[in-house]
């Protein structure tokens, strides 16, 4: 009984998730330009959410290095755009950010906690600083032209982008290596005497999820047929991933897609206020965070069970 | 024959001599103790044969195999497990995902899902926990979680096992049950090497014992003749 209850809403997560694909898939030709745009931007910071909390919600390793690999994402696509066609374009790019990625989970490996944070941090910031050191000196110039793709081939390539990151963390998090990502962030020690080869498990995972930031860096460019160090690795690329997971609720691969789809809608919304934007977003955040530590999933649970009461 | 044995095993802490120059073997299917006072060194020894920390000096063979500088992870699938002095089980996860991880890792390569559950199970009820196989390790008592340890370290299908101070912090009756699980794991035909404080127990179960005082084997033989050596005896009461 109790398994085919679970089987059942099984069945119906399923088919919800269907319905809401098929939406996605053709809702460009029916809504304005702007809902599009609207929608491209909450593909790219989930991505870059779900990537995150994949490697650094079980862990608890703070990786502040997203926008190093959203940003080398954009630097193959400046470099290579011209030459290669666009999916090879996007492949390499997310390629570039697993390599840079793995080496870092290399270098990285002894360090824990704020260590890790920092460290991940100065990567950022350094690599932004020797790319445009670079650029300047020995090409002799700041920023690079971009080729354009069309509106639509980038919405379907965010759009897969986006399925495969859901599915890939989705199925590394059911996998012994999902288990084991949470035993490194209880007891590392422990993990590493019952066999599991902590580093490796770590550096591979944390490429893995890089991967698709990468991706989509090499995609979302296009869009904006001009980049330069200072937008490319826009250091707050790298806080917000952060932000929407724990806004949304770390424990939960759906609490960080809902954190990172209500958190974009409501920085869109709240635009319409250029004045009070700041004020009035850290108010909602703080809120959330100190009435609901569990995030938006937590509201939503609570809600959930209070009606069921009633 | 011999499953583990060690030559001129020696740590240095910068200045300080944690184990020095200790030769010894274990043989299969015996359990031994290693007992000593407080900083003699005993932990240090058990991390430097299951890898946490590299020797200074000497050579850990297991079955043959020289395995001194081995990573953590690849001693434990040469089939060596351990359970720690201060507990380390995972503590936001259930006591049988703890087990479960050991079994999935391990020695053991590409169990799949299903029969490393089994064998969890099987583990948890081994080691009398399957009633609480859902609850979260951090909710389990200090004995409980010890039970966890063990199932966890068994899980990765040792041949030898070293249990560091299982019996530390248990109430009398709980001490009773342990010495019953080990023996129950002899049984099995794990080696079993401990560290223990209890000396009652310590002295009822282990075929041989080894001890250790300033990081130097001073002493080795079967429980009577180390109950009453007289050099023991001066090192735990003093003159």
């Amino acid at each position: 009984m109790h398994i085919i209850r679970a089987n059942q809403k099984r069945f119906f997560q399923l088919l919800f998730l269907i319905f809401i694909l098929i939406i996605l898939v053709i809702i460009p030709g029916y809504v304005p330009v702007y809902y599009v745009s609207l929608l491209l931007s909450i593909f790219k910071y989930t991505v870059l959410t779900v990537s995150w909390a994949t490697f650094c919600g079980p862990t608890g390793y703070i990786s502040l290095a997203s926008a190093a690999f959203l940003g080398t994402g954009m630097y193959v696509t400046a470099l290579i755009g011209e030459k290669v066609p666009l999916p090879l374009v996007v492949l390499f790019g997310g390629l570039a950010s697993f390599l840079l990625a793995l080496l870092v989970g290399l270098a990285s490996l002894r360090i824990r906690g704020i260590f890790f944070a920092i460290f991940t941090l100065g990567l950022s910031e350094g690599l932004r600083h020797f790319i445009n050191w670079w650029e300047i000196s020995r090409v002799g110039r700041q920023g690079r032209w971009v080729i354009s793709a069309p509106n639509t081939t980038i919405f379907y390539t965010m759009l897969i982008i986006l399925v495969m990151t859901v599915l890939a963390s989705y199925l590394i998090r059911r996998s012994k290596f999902g288990l084991a990502l949470r035993g490194i962030g209880e007891e590392e020690e422990a993990a590493n005497h019952i066999g599991i080869n902590v580093n490796a498990v770590k550096a591979i995972t944390f490429a893995v999820t890089s991967f698709w930031i990468g991706a989509t860096g090499a995609i979302i460019v296009t869009q904006w047929s001009y980049v330069d160090t200072a937008t490319a690795f826009d250091v707050s690329y790298s806080f917000t991933p952060t932000l929407m997971a724990l806004f949304g609720g770390i424990g939960q691969i759906y609490g960080w897609v809902l954190g990172s789809v209500v958190f974009t809608i409501i920085t869109e919304l709240l635009l319409i206020f250029p004045y009070y934007y700041m004020l009035i977003f850290g108010s909602i955040i703080i809120s959330v965070f100190l009435f609901f530590p569990s995030g938006l999933v937590g509201v939503v649970q609570k809600w959930w069970k209070g009606g069921l009461v009633e | 024959m011999r499953i583990c044995e060690g030559e001129g095993v020696t740590k240095h802490f910068g200045g300080l001599a944690a184990v020095v120059n200790v030769d010894f073997h274990i043989n299969q299917g015996e359990i031994v103790g290693l007992i000593g006072p407080n900083g003699a060194g005993k932990t240090t020894f058990f991390n430097l044969i299951s890898g946490a920390l590299a020797t200074t000096a000497g050579v850990i063979r297991f079955k043959g195999e020289n395995i001194t500088g081995l990573k953590p992870h690849q001693i434990c699938k040469r089939r060596v497990a351990r359970t720690f002095q201060s507990v380390k089980v995972f503590s936001n996860m259930t006591a049988l995902e703890n087990v479960l991880l050991g079994s999935l890792f391990g020695a053991s390569i590409g169990t799949c899902m299903p029969d490393a559950n089994a064998e969890a199970m099987e583990l948890l009820e081994f080691v009398g926990l399957s009633a609480k196989k859902g609850n979260l390790a951090k909710d389990l008592t200090i004995a409980n979680q010890k039970r966890v340890e063990v199932a966890r370290a068994l899980a990765t299908k040792p041949e030898l096992l070293l249990l560091d101070e299982v019996m530390a912090g248990l109430n009398p009756t709980e001490v009773v049950q342990v010495i019953e699980l080990i023996k129950k794991i002899r049984d099995k035909g794990i080696t079993v090497f401990m560290i223990e404080h209890v000396m009652k127990a310590i002295m009822e179960i282990s075929d041989r014992i080894i001890v250790l005082h300033h990081g130097e084997k001073i002493a080795e033989g079967p429980p009577e003749e180390i109950a009453t050596s007289q050099e023991v005896i001066k090192v735990y009461l003093g003159k």
